[in-house]
């Protein structure tokens, strides 16, 4: 990146700190040198850059910038190294039959989204590593060229287990007898959970309301959870995000929950919910709610369409993106947990569009 | 249904066994019952235009003029003015046979309308009630308030007309292959709206071996703008209301709403800039825009840039109204549409330019305002594609002679006397 603002600058400031004015003049640098590092070094992105007349000159704020819808990923290969230079792709979990996102990362993009996610979880789990949980099955992060969203969960979050025992075999199959065993051995420690929201509320939690009956019992008052992945298909069994943390508590005394948002395409900039249920954006990344009308900016409390950025990515031009997710800007900077920055919520997916025409739309469309 | 006989003996079994009672009994009826389906084939077919059906069809688009929901949907009053006497006698003049040989329906005529148009089934019942047919019509599943409403003014009509009860079977089902097969085997002729994918849904149902079958595949479309023949028009929102009835009235999503704009002639920029300016401030009053339409067209148009070089993007401000240039027509561009106010555009210097785009049978309409001519060395050079063109504003007219096909001959048999 030349003399252009580097990262290892931006990874030196603690993830919370800055206010809205420092923040928006770091974020506008980094990020709109981004956008020229791959203007001219992802051909197809220039190309679109071309297609808008973009123009440097005119930006002011990194609001002003262009962002690129995640789907495309799924659409055109986009990356600014040379072939020989990606050390990872990361695909998105697509549902059977969709196309899947491609992410290339570089050693130098692979080793930002680490110390990036490290610096952020950090600040909410303390900064020793703990004895650890993956509430998921081992081969999921069996095939290391291709990372799946789950995988690559997985494996970042590794990095603060010292000790790690996966809670599903191969089967979903919940190993009770492991994780007693596992407990008792670290009685006393403070125990991190990791895993996607779906699997924790159906391989974990409901197993443990199973196996209650029977007088088996997890305690995990020491326990502190970090999942992620969604509620689309909680939200089909009508359990929020409250009811999942209450029930939670209830069969396994686990009460420090953190849900966080995030997405393959952006790696390592998570958005971490603190202890008032809000989700957190770090000075390393942001987000930016616009209506989706004109993609103009929604005020406080409006909902729109969640824009993420993030001033890690180097090898591919993701630093920019409008996502299909819907959410809402809570506040800034004023967030009774003490954190800087943006806090908001997530909504949900935007819908599909129904559309008329005389080519018949399918269901199956639709999943 | 290996052997020549084996259709033959499928019908027979068709109105015999239990399970095809089962079948039909499982159908929602509309207009009609399980009974009627299996005396359809009982039933005399009758010549094309037959009086009675004129009367009634007369009768329909009086009921539906009269009522007073019917006039907040257009498409429900444009049916009725197109089913009125005198609109079928013009038909009837055009498409009557006076050879001297008889012609008569060719007995059922099973039809599937698209899913996702409310009017398009009561265009194909009145094709096939005109062409002297008994018809079964499997009516979009989505409840449109349009089919309600053609529905009552079809109903009241029966009452009046009650020998015509028997030719008009109006139902509905979920996609379900027992269905199809049944009444694919009854049908003299199927007629499948819906696109491709309906289409291979339907061949799995195989039809008797003489019956024939007309298909609307997926196509697209496209207009043609001379400028200066534009920038004289007196009124621009009329035009813009045309143009906007041809395309975000149905989404930008009907076979015959134009994808791309193509402009001739010397005044281009001036005319682009008064007829999309007045197209937007219609469609900002009038469309129901959806919150991911926006991301779609982005994403769309991205893509469009990424493929070919020099495209540019123009938009008014907002998500409701896209519009992107490309430098050069090349095959395979309608590959990347899009729908919901979502333009290619194209300055042409010859209208042979626009070849490649017409040079393939997914070509279907091209809407123009000018003069027609101007299309006619386009039209003849050689092009396997186009079937139609029409004014813009009268992209949507239904007519006879649609998506190429001869309906009032295709829906009909002819009985050679004159020797």
């Amino acid at each position: 990146m030349d003399n252009r603002m580097g990262f290892e600058e931006i990874l030196k400031i603690p993830p919370y700190s800055l206010d809205k004015e420092n923040k928006e003049k770091l974020l506008t640098r980094r990020l709109a040198d981004l956008t020229e590092y791959h203007r001219e070094n992802c051909p197809e992105y220039g190309r679109i850059l071309e297609s808008i007349s973009y123009n440097r000159e005119k930006v002011a704020s990194y609001k002003d910038l262009p962002f690129l819808p995640v789907r495309l990923f799924k659409e055109v290969d986009l990356k600014s190294v040379p072939r020989e230079a990606v050390v990872k792709t990361m695909t998105s979990s697509g549902t059977t039959g969709q196309a899947v996102s491609k992410i290339y990362l570089d050693k130098a993009t692979s080793s930002n989204q680490q110390k990036t996610m490290v610096k952020i979880v950090s600040d909410f789990t303390g900064s020793s590593r703990m004895p650890m949980i993956i509430v998921d099955c081992p081969s999921v992060v069996k095939n290391r060229a291709m990372f799946s969203a789950r995988g690559a969960g997985i494996l970042g979050f590794s990095i603060f287990g010292a000790k790690k025992i996966y809670a599903l075999d191969d089967n979903m199959n919940l190993d009770i007898n492991g994780l007693a065993e596992f407990l008792e051995k670290y009685q006393g420690q403070k125990i991190l959970l990791f895993g996607f929201t779906f699997m924790v509320w159906q391989h974990f939690y409901k197993e443990l309301m199973r196996l209650r009956p029977e007088g088996i019992r997890l305690n995990l008052f020491d326990g502190i959870l970090i999942h992620g992945g969604g509620w689309k298909k909680l939200a089909n069994e009508a359990v929020s995000p409250e009811e999942f943390h209450r029930r939670l508590r209830d069969v396994c005394g686990l009460d420090s929950v953190h849900d966080y948002y995030g997405m393959v395409e952006q790696t390592g900039c998570i958005y971490m919910q603190c202890e008032y249920g809000h989700l957190h954006a770090s000075v390393f990344s942001d987000i930016v709610i616009r209506k989706p009308e004109d993609f103009s900016e929604c005020k406080i409390g409006e909902q729109g369409i969640i824009q993420v950025l993030s001033t890690i990515p180097e090898s591919y031009p993701g630093h920019s993106l409008i996502t299909e997710d819907e959410g809402v800007l809570l506040g800034e900077d004023d967030c009774p947990c003490k954190r800087k920055g943006k806090y908001f919520k997530v909504i949900g997916r935007l819908k599909h569009a129904e559309l008329r025409g005389c080519s018949d739309t399918y269901a199956a469309n639709f999943k | 249904m290996q052997n020549l006989g084996g259709a033959a003996t499928h019908m027979q079994q068709t109105s015999n066994n239990l399970g095809t009672s089962g079948i039909l009994e499982s159908i929602t009826y509309l207009t009609g019952n399980p009974v009627m389906v299996r005396d359809m084939a009982a039933l005399p077919a009758k010549e094309p235009f037959d009086e009675e059906v004129m009367d009634f069809l007369n009768d329909v688009s009086r009921a539906i003029m009269g009522m007073r929901e019917a006039k907040a949907y257009p498409d429900v009053v444009t049916f009725g003015f197109w089913i009125r006497k005198a609109s079928l006698l013009n038909l009837k003049k055009r498409f009557g046979r006076s050879d001297g040989d008889l012609h008569m329906g060719r007995g059922i005529v099973f039809h599937i309308a698209p899913s996702n148009v409310p009017v398009n089934y009561a265009y194909s019942l009145a094709a096939g009630l005109l062409t002297g047919n008994a018809n079964i019509v499997r009516v979009p599943s989505k409840d449109f308030p349009q089919v309600a409403i053609i529905n009552k003014a079809i109903h009241e009509s029966l009452e009046s007309h009650r020998r015509m009860k028997g030719y008009i079977c109006l139902i509905r089902y979920n996609r379900n292959k027992e269905i199809n097969d049944c009444l694919s085997a009854m049908a003299n002729v199927r007629v499948v709206w819906g696109g491709n994918r309906t289409i291979s849904e339907l061949r799995e149902s195989p039809l008797a071996p003489r019956a024939g079958e007309i298909t609307f595949a997926d196509r697209y479309s496209f207009a043609v703008i001379d400028s200066e023949e534009y920038l004289r028009m007196p009124n621009k929102d009329k035009v813009a209301e045309d143009f906007y009835n041809d395309t975000y009235l149905t989404d930008q999503n009907a076979c015959t709403s134009p994808r791309l704009v193509a402009w001739i002639g010397n005044q281009k920029e001036g005319a682009k800039k008064e007829f999309w300016e007045h197209l937007h401030k219609i469609v900002k009053e009038k469309y129901t825009f959806q919150p991911i339409m926006g991301i779609n067209k982005l994403n769309s148009s991205y893509l469009a840039a990424v493929i070919w070089h020099g495209v540019k993007l123009e938009t008014h401000g907002d998500n409701y109204l896209v519009r992107v240039q490309i430098p050069e027509l090349q095959d395979g561009l309608m590959e990347l549409k899009d729908h919901s106010g979502y333009f290619f555009e194209y300055d042409c210097g010859d209208i042979l330019e626009l070849k490649p785009i017409c040079d393939n049978s997914h070509c279907q309409t091209i809407g123009y305002i000018g003069s027609k001519e101007m299309l006619y060395p386009l039209l003849r050079s050689g092009i396997r594609g186009v079937d139609r063109i029409v004014p813009v504003g009268k992209t949507m007219d239904f007519d006879l002679i649609w998506d190429g096909y001869d309906l009032s001959g295709q829906l009909t048999r002819i009985i050679k006397v004159n020797v």
